[in-house]
């Protein structure tokens, strides 16, 4: 069932290699099989017990020469990932539906894409996450490359070397935790139980150390960031929204799943220096994005403050001494929670600034004025995305935000009243970027006519938005699902 | 009853999102929903404040989202729904892009109603945000002028940044073993904690309700339509904070420092923006500063825990200042001006409208017997039972606001100038009051008049009868002080009355205050954050995103440069140099090839003598090893 919902986009994909299909055929398939997955997924979620752990598990002999497995499943702590993957996706194929530059690979890329991120949030063992890690940077980089605007080669390489330079290191890692095991594995679950570093100081800080800065860089966190903001400015919408969306999460989830189970000991031990790079990225993106004059890039730098609340949240539930469990469950639920609510809104902010660069072809602030007169749809829709980004009750970043902040407090005081600072910046900046932009006298490059939001862009856009919204009013839906794991995260690390 | 309840607030959210979404199609029924819905949650808010409903359901792990309405949010309640329903019918008169205007609108008092009847700090916190974002889009809704959309920042950057102390809070109380952060049990928190919990409770209330040093954000608050004046001064937002105060009027308590803290800001800022109201020349910038100085009174009443009184003083001020914002957006609208000298006569031009803004200003001044005066008298009776100093200082805010309100009465009474030089400076006048307009004015001012006799019921709804009353000569005091100040004012304009004297523009009090520069500027509040907040946030925010290139960048490239050089180096030497050497060795191969062919003659003879030699060497070899 699993292996149906992750295979099934690159199979298709596949299919459209075969000559003579026609374009608008291509766009299509690509939103009849990510609803499908969608479906899916949504079938899954219902069937899905959060108190059972694991769910459609499947286990089978893949390398057994390293004892690697082909082992995927599903549990609180991916299945939200993988309903936003889905959810993403097929916001992404929708809007893409206007595309006419070479149509079919761009489809396939974004299939593989697919496949290879639900492959991630669902895989279960290292190697088989390493492979997805590893793949998911070589889709980026040719769709940056080869359908980006502005310097799109150089910021697909430098984005290209630096992640895949994260995974080498991720690697070692990896490498690391196998040799270290006994039974020696690359199996998440054995591994989990194991805990096979315990108790080895200096053996086991060189491991954590692999591992996150592997998990960093793709995450992105400060000072591993910089490949972020060229890549984004330079790709094309959807590539962006699927590279801050669903890409980034690959590092943090790799913390929730990997990290803190399987290395509870040492990440209680260098858990202070998690929250304080957790805490340096919320303070650093949101001051550098308030800095930007181009709102992508801006947006870009929001995901580096966004991430950093969810390391935060992470760090502290790893600051085990004098704190209760309740606060740092609800920290580890707010981080997972943001992952889900990063992916959609920043989706919908880039897929909206996609909707900017093709009325006025440049993601430069000053060269707009008053959009709201002449588009008040895309006003209204912005003017939400970027209310939600900043932590708007009523959104989905609240019930994140909030959950970080209150259960954060108590493991790790100071930090957190530094980074509460951050929603403040974030304000301030989408607040300046909403004036730049929407407000005042009307304004667009060259003196073009800015046409409002097409029916397609509200419609790949709007469900984001909405999505984010209802999250925010009944949360419990998804905090059904991810508070159990969260919790047996949170035990896993205490013990 | 708990169906009234969730209705009372999602019914105006539901209206305002269904408005906005909508969109400009929604121009035309905007306002006539509005007040539907303005109207539905009024008779919704005296359900509830008659049922007094509780409900809650799970929202995040061992933290509900909780609604209740007990005695304060009955009052509440009440308070925010007449008001709303006030302003918004006064608004259908006004208003250009109804949908946006009427749609945040709802919302804003959903929000606020949200506010009010929460039981705990994630509630609250919900929909004290969202109305602080409200607040924003309304006071931007002129947007295409280039002050409003700052001003509304300003606003909501300056409340957000109090908002954090929520945030801390509601992580104090958490980690202070309140783990459902149900206000009611906040201040059984562990003491250290508490004191956290207590600090973040403050800050935030200080700045909602534009206390010392937040003030200055309702300045600006004002570049928005007069509606929204008239409601954000009055039932909601500021007033949200004082509610918030005199709700956690325990946790004030409970703790050794906060209530002497929090009331003195109070008075300080009952007194000082007091001062700064008399030194305004634009009625809506009066009425602003006003507000600050009478909202003290509320959080002085938090501060010596005098419920009962606060939430006299809150109601009163609300229904008060209401009317007065209303009254000043009416004549803006048409005489095109909200400057003092612009509006000499116009009380007399409109006699009905300037009655009502007599009714108000005389309230506003503490003359009894109008609502004011009752609100004020409970207050101060509060703050002289806890400290002497705080009830004199009391008095000083008494008499400074008797003095601001009736300069702003003495500003509009006489004979209207003959000529409209003054007018049409603020925008184009339409030289009418329009009937729609006047229609919340009235019920406004007889609330405003007599809801000092809702003293008693309030005492009982707050289940407040043991806290202190005025004494006799406490009130014959303040009513005698109110009175002596304000005809101090009105006097000289007395001949004014009759309609033939030539008056100054401004009232006495105020040409003398208005020279006083810092109480002009708002004693500076506003440069003061501008210079020591937002410059420097800005400037390190430019730094670091230099650094960010330069540095953080940079050192990316300088690492992957290293790398490349290194390749280049290689290249060159180490590559080359290889390369020399296995052609050196190739060459050393052939040679060493050649000389080895040499030998190989083919002739017999040559390989005999050959043989001989190397068994010669071979002897030679094991004589000298051996």
């Amino acid at each position: 069932m699993l292996s149906v919902l992750v295979f099934a986009p690159l199979s298709v994909g596949l299919l459209l290699l075969l000559p003579r299909v026609p374009d608008r055929a291509v766009c299509w398939t690509w939103v009849v099989v990510s609803a499908a997955d969608l479906a899916l997924v949504v079938g899954l979620w219902i069937g899905y017990d959060p108190a059972a752990g694991i769910g459609y598990e499947t286990n089978v002999r893949w390398i057994p020469t390293v004892s690697s497995g082909y082992h995927i499943g599903v549990d609180g702590l991916s299945l939200p990932l993988v309903a936003m993957t889905s959810t993403l996706f097929l916001a992404c194929a929708v809007y893409s539906l206007r595309q006419r530059h070479r149509v079919r690979a761009f489809v396939l890329l974004f299939l593989l894409l697919q496949t290879v991120s639900l492959g991630l949030f669902v895989a279960l063992d290292l190697i088989l996450f390493f492979v997805f890690f590893d793949v998911s940077i070589v889709a980026m980089y040719f769709i940056i490359a080869g359908w980006g605007h502005g310097n799109a080669r150089r910021s697909a390489l430098m984005f290209f070397l630096y992640t895949f330079l994260g995974s080498l290191v991720l690697l070692l890692g990896f490498i690391g935790l196998y040799l270290s095991a006994e039974p020696k594995t690359f199996d998440m679950v054995q591994l989990a139980a194991q805990a096979p570093l315990v108790g080895q100081g200096v053996v086991g800080g060189l491991v954590l150390l692999a591992l996150v800065v592997g998990l960093a860089i793709k995450t992105p966190t400060v000072p591993f960031h910089t490949w972020l903001p060229p890549a984004h400015s330079d790709a094309p919408a959807a590539g962006s929204a699927i590279l801050a969306g669903v890409l980034l999460k690959m590092g943090t989830y790799g913390f929730v799943r990997i990290v803190m189970p399987i290395m509870p000991d040492t990440w209680r031990r260098y858990a202070l220096v998690i929250v304080i790079v957790g805490v340096v990225s919320v303070i650093y993106g949101a001051l550098v994005a308030l800095a930007q004059t181009d709102l992508k890039r801006m947006i870009a730098y929001t995901s580096v403050n966004h991430m950093g609340y969810v390391v935060l949240g992470v760090g502290a539930a790893g600051l085990v001494a004098g704190s209760e469990e309740q606060a740092r469950t609800l920290a580890v639920t707010g981080a997972v929670t943001q992952m889900v609510s990063h992916g959609l809104i920043t989706g919908a902010l880039f897929l909206l600034t996609g909707v900017l660069y093709a009325r006025g072809g440049t993601y430069d602030m000053a060269a707009y004025g008053g959009l709201a007169g002449p588009a008040p749809r895309f006003g209204l829709l912005f003017a939400a995305a970027a209310f939600a980004s900043l932590g708007l009750p009523g959104f989905s970043g609240f019930i994140a935000e909030f959950q970080i902040f209150t259960g954060s407090l108590d493991p790790a005081p100071v930090p957190t009243v530094i980074a509460v600072l951050g929603i403040l910046i974030t304000a301030a900046l989408f607040l300046l970027a909403l004036q730049r932009v929407f407000l005042g006298g009307t304004k667009a490059p060259d003196g073009r006519a800015v046409g409002d939001v097409t029916a397609v862009e509200v419609s790949a856009i709007a469900p984001l938005v909405l999505l984010a919204l209802v999250i925010g009013v009944f949360p419990r839906f998804l905090l059904d699902v991810i508070e159990p794991a969260a919790r047996a995260v949170v035990e896993l690390v205490a013990r | 009853m708990v169906a009234a309840l969730v209705a009372l607030v999602s019914v105006p959210v539901l209206a305002g999102l269904a408005l906005l979404v909508a969109g400009r199609s929604a121009n035309r029924i905007a306002a006539p929903v509005a007040i539907c819905a303005a109207s539905v949650a009024l008779l919704l808010a005296v359900l509830v404040a008659i049922g007094r409903p509780a409900v809650s359901s799970p929202l995040l792990a061992g933290i509900e989202a909780g609604l209740a309405v007990d005695g304060l949010s009955a009052v509440m309640v009440l308070t925010v729904t007449a008001v709303a329903l006030a302003v918004t019918v006064f608004a259908a008169a006004e208003v250009d892009a109804r949908y946006r205007f009427f749609g945040l609108l709802l919302v804003f008092v959903g929000a606020m109603l949200l506010t009010v009847t929460a039981t705990n700090l994630l509630t609250l916190l919900a929909g004290w945000e969202v109305m602080g974002a409200m607040s924003y889009a309304l006071i931007a809704h002129h947007w295409r002028q280039p002050r409003p959309p700052e001003s509304g920042a300003v606003a909501f950057l300056t409340t957000r940044t109090a908002d954090l102390g929520l945030y801390i809070a509601a992580g104090a109380a958490l980690a202070g073993g309140v783990g459902g952060l149900a206000l009611a049990e906040l201040p059984a928190a562990s003491s250290g904690w508490r004191d956290l919990l207590t600090a973040g409770v403050v800050i935030a209330a200080l700045g909602k309700s534009a206390q010392l040093p937040f003030s200055f954000w309702l300045a600006r608050a004002m570049d928005g339509p007069s509606p929204v004046s008239a409601l954000l001064h009055s039932a909601t937002m500021v007033a949200a904070g004082g509610y918030l105060l005199l709700r956690l009027e325990p946790l004030l308590a409970a703790s050794s420092w906060a209530g002497t803290v929090v009331a003195w800001v109070g008075v300080t800022s009952a007194v000082l923006l007091g001062a700064v109201a008399l030194a305004q020349t634009d009625l809506k910038q009066l009425l602003a500063a006003s507000t600050c100085s009478q909202i003290g009174f509320i959080v002085l009443a938090a501060g010596v825990g005098g419920t009962a009184g606060g939430t006299l003083q809150l109601v009163a001020h609300a229904v008060t200042k209401s009317l007065l914002f209303l009254v000043a957006g009416a004549w803006l609208t048409a005489l095109g001006s909200k400057q003092l000298p612009a509006l000499r006569g116009a009380a007399r031009r409109w006699p009905l409208v300037g009655l009502v803004f007599a009714a108000g200003a005389l309230s506003l001044a503490g003359v009894p017997p109008l609502s004011i005066f009752f609100g004020k008298e409970a207050v101060l009776a509060a703050a002289a039972q806890a400290s002497p100093a705080l009830y004199v200082a009391g008095l000083l805010g008494v008499v400074v606001s008797a003095a601001y309100a009736a300069a702003a009465l003495a500003a509009v009474v006489g004979r209207p100038p003959d000529d409209d030089t003054l007018y049409d400076t603020e925008l184009r006048g339409t030289r009418e009051i329009p009937t729609l307009a006047r229609i919340p004015l009235v019920p406004l001012a007889l609330a405003a008049a007599v809801l000092g006799s809702a003293a008693e019921p309030v005492r009982a709804a707050l289940d407040a009868t043991t806290e202190p009353t005025p004494t006799l000569t406490e009130a014959l005091l303040s009513g005698a002080v109110s009175v002596a100040v304000v005809l101090a004012v009105l006097l000289p304009a007395r001949a004014a009355l009759r309609g033939d004297a030539v008056l100054p523009e401004l009232p006495r009090v105020v040409a003398a205050c208005a020279r006083v520069g810092p109480l002009r500027e708002w004693l500076g509040l506003e440069r003061l954050a501008e210079r020591a907040v937002a410059t420097p946030t800005l400037a390190l925010a430019r730094a670091l995103s230099v650094f960010d290139a330069r540095a953080v960048d940079g050192a990316v490239w300088a690492g992957a440069a290293t790398v490349r050089t290194a390749a280049q180096l290689a290249d060159l030497r180490v590559e080359a140099a290889v390369s020399r050497s296995v052609l050196r060795l190739a060459r050393a191969a052939v040679a060493m090839g050649r000389l080895a062919r040499r030998p190989q003659t083919g002739q017999l003879h040559h390989y005999y003598a050959q043989a001989a030699c190397a068994l010669a060497v071979l002897a030679l070899f094991l004589l000298v090893v051996r």
